[in-house]
């Protein structure tokens, strides 16, 4: 086995990281300040595609559907806490969960009844079609962007959590809502914001994976489950843990693809049983939220 | 007539001659029934998931057949209905459905199934309760004496002979071949198919990577099938797996290197992807609406479908809906009804041309003898409209040949 070929499969295990990172990221965001477990994540992460590409032919550029679906259907999903999320705060954990597991089941529905249930082609920018010569091979340059793009995003994301006031609102809102209130920061406005950022961050993961995989109304299910094991192993509400977790996850299946091709798709459950395991929270989580 | 005052007196044996009298009245209404009773047939098929644009072509087809049928006054008089079922494309649901079917909905004969698994699954079922089953999607197994019954017609081409159809075409001597294979029947009969005919024509394998079926994702494949160095990659899966296996590996730059083949080259997948990612993709089919111009089946066949499905043209699993059905429906025709073993019978001499030129079941197995099509993916530039998808590279006509001998499947000969 040849340095170049480990190189090339630790290259595709990032790229594929990189989506995963993504999606898990509204995922873990969602839960960790709101308590609420988003099972129309996945339904979401297939809208956002869906929007991509009919914002894209609408302007005739990928670039449009990439910058205008997240903030879309993150508009979306703000509506979606405005008038059915918001009413569940305070019950138990289930009920959110049963809602948007409902969701989920009437988003893809609306989108087999409005597009069909056909998979519709997503072509791949222009300026990023082909192959870029590494030196020890050739990789895809549209998952070098990918790899890149969810790199900026993450580096955005953290600078506006650590260095801005906002981020400061909504780290001490995920701490200790009550006090919050008492200071007088309108906290409501807080979760609306969070829960539309994290739909956004699914819609962005739909954007990205289109041009990589065809677009159908299913495509959601299998990535709800990915972004679910990537969440369980970093620590569900753990940002650095879905980063962490996600890259893990996508090296492990293509370095396990090398050697042991069927099993690539069972490592990343095998993963997540040793962890849970070994450190029930998470690798990042926080001791008492165990899943 | 009693008279009045005394109570009328009705002996035992009047009364039993009455009771059996009107018993006879009460049956008959459903004697006379029976005759122009509905023939009902089953059709079991994975209406969600990722082979779900298939399936519903083949329902579409599968109505057409029934359609032209009723149209010309039944079978004996009798109207035919489809009932169609989703599978869900899992084996233990098609069975419960297939069971649901035969005991409730009292089915005189099951036609459909899309995957290898799945028609395995049924034919259980249907071979149990002693009910015929057309089954339309490709396995080999099936007509194997283990799984083989009287009651078992496989209508569909198999992956003997479609594999070596696509090989014919592709492979040459010395030729290097990798593959890319979905882990379930479908996939490891394919490749069984590919390597028998690889060295029978003297290819060379340089490896094989199994595939989860329906993954999303195939590039940590690729790297490693790009250092094998093939000639050509023969890509075994099907449904949305064959598109993004196909779009991803072009993504890698594949088809700079070698050529892509895969054994059942999809009309709807092509579409879902676009005509630049298949292009030059070569692949076998039971079934390609181009065929217009070298067949009048195949003319008769669109027209009556474009005229049932307001001008679209008809696919080639929906192909398979359509001579599913249509087959046993004509074999009906001549039993003059539903009986079955007169139905079997008829089944086993038949000669039909419903979509692509002659065909019959092998006596032994119940295999369709048919014609094998190659097609190529066109180049988007090379296309005269939207629906000319695909070259015809060969048209094999159908012939015993093709398929393994009888004596090879375990059956007597």
């Amino acid at each position: 086995m040849d340095l170049s070929l480990i190189i090339m499969q630790l290259l595709s295990g990032i790229a594929l990281g990189a989506v995963l990172v993504i999606t898990a990221l509204g995922l873990t965001i969602v839960f960790g300040m709101l308590g609420v477990v988003n099972f129309a994540h996945g339904a979401l992460f297939m809208i956002g595609a869906y929007a991509g590409l009919y914002l894209a032919s609408l302007t005739g550029s990928f670039w449009w559907g990439l910058l205008l679906a997240p903030v879309l259907i993150g508009a979306f999903g703000m509506l979606i806490e405005f008038v059915l999320i918001r009413r569940l705060y305070g019950r138990s954990i289930d009920d959110p969960l049963l809602l948007t597991f409902g969701l989920s089941y009437i988003l893809v529905e609306a989108v087999r009844i409005v597009f069909g249930s056909d998979g519709i082609p997503f072509p791949t920018p222009p300026q990023l079609i082909g192959v870029l010569d590494l030196g020890v091979g050739f990789f895809p340059r549209y998952r070098l962007f990918v790899i890149a793009l969810v790199a900026v995003v993450l580096v955005v994301l953290w600078l506006a959590l650590e260095k801005t006031r906002i981020g400061l609102i909504v780290r001490a809102g995920a701490r200790d809502p009550t006090i919050m209130q008492v200071l007088g920061v309108d906290i409501g406005r807080v979760w609306l914001a969070i829960f539309g950022l994290g739909v956004g961050l699914a819609a962005l993961g739909g954007v990205l994976a289109g041009p990589m995989r065809s677009v159908n109304p299913e495509m959601g299910s299998l990535v709800l489950a990915e972004a679910f094991v990537v969440t369980v192993i970093g620590g569900l509400g753990s940002i650095v843990g879905a980063v962490v977790a996600g890259l893990m996850v996508g090296i492990s299946i293509s370095l396990v693809a090398l050697f042991a091709p069927e099993m690539a798709t069972i490592v990343m459950f095998a993963l997540m049983a040793v962890v849970l395991l070994i450190r029930p929270e998470g690798l990042f989580g926080v001791r008492g939220r165990t899943a | 007539m009693p008279k009045s005052g005394s109570t009328p007196k009705i002996s035992r044996r009047a009364a039993l001659a009455g009771l059996s009298a009107s018993a006879a009245l009460l049956a008959m209404p459903r004697l006379g029934r029976a005759a122009d009773e509905t023939i009902r047939i089953g059709f079991p098929t994975p209406l969600t998931g990722p082979f779900a644009a298939e399936a519903r072509d083949q329902v579409k087809c599968a109505e057409l057949a029934v359609k032209l049928v009723n149209d010309k006054g039944g079978i004996g008089g009798r109207k035919v209905e489809l009932l169609v079922r989703d599978d869900k494309l899992n084996a233990g649901e098609a069975a419960t459905r297939t069971l649901e079917l035969i005991e409730k909905d009292k089915v005189h004969a099951v036609v459909g199934a899309l995957s290898s698994a799945v028609q395995l699954a049924v034919n259980e079922v249907t071979r149990a309760r002693g009910v015929i089953y057309v089954s339309i999607s490709q396995s080999d197994t099936i007509n194997e004496a283990k799984d083989f019954s009287k009651y078992t017609f496989h209508e569909a081409l198999n992956p003997h002979m479609t594999t070596a159809a696509v090989a014919r075409q592709t492979l040459k001597k010395g030729m290097k071949v990798a593959h890319l294979v979905a882990d379930y029947a479908y996939g490891h009969e394919m490749l069984r198919g590919f390597k028998r005919a690889q060295t029978a024509i003297g290819a060379d394998n340089v490896g094989e990577i199994l595939h989860p079926f329906g993954a999303a994702d195939y590039s940590t494949f690729m790297p490693r099938l790009m250092s094998m160095r093939p000639d050509v990659l023969c890509i075994s899966n099907f449904g949305r797996d064959q598109a993004n296996a196909i779009k991803q590996a072009v993504d890698f730059g594949v088809k700079q290197q070698m050529k892509i083949v895969v054994p059942v080259i999809l009309h709807n997948q092509r579409l879902a992807v676009g005509p630049d990612v298949f292009e030059g993709v070569v692949g076998g089919a039971n079934y390609y609406w181009g065929l217009e111009t070298q067949g009048k089946s195949a003319a008769a066949f669109n027209t009556a479908f474009k005229a049932a499905n307001g001008g679209a043209i008809p696919t080639d699993y929906g192909a398979y809906g359509y001579s599913g059905v249509g087959s046993l429906l004509a074999a009906m025709q001549t039993a003059g009804g539903t009986d079955t073993d007169k139905v079997v019978d008829a089944l086993e001499k038949l000669q039909y041309d419903l979509t692509k030129g002659p065909q019959h079941y092998r006596k032994c197995d119940h295999q369709s003898v048919q014609s094998v099509l190659v097609l190529e993916s066109k180049k988007k530039s090379a296309m005269a409209n939207d629906n000319d998808l695909f070259a015809i590279l060969a048209n094999d006509t159908g012939s015993d040949d093709m398929l393994r001998t009888c004596s090879e499947l375990g059956h007597a000969t």
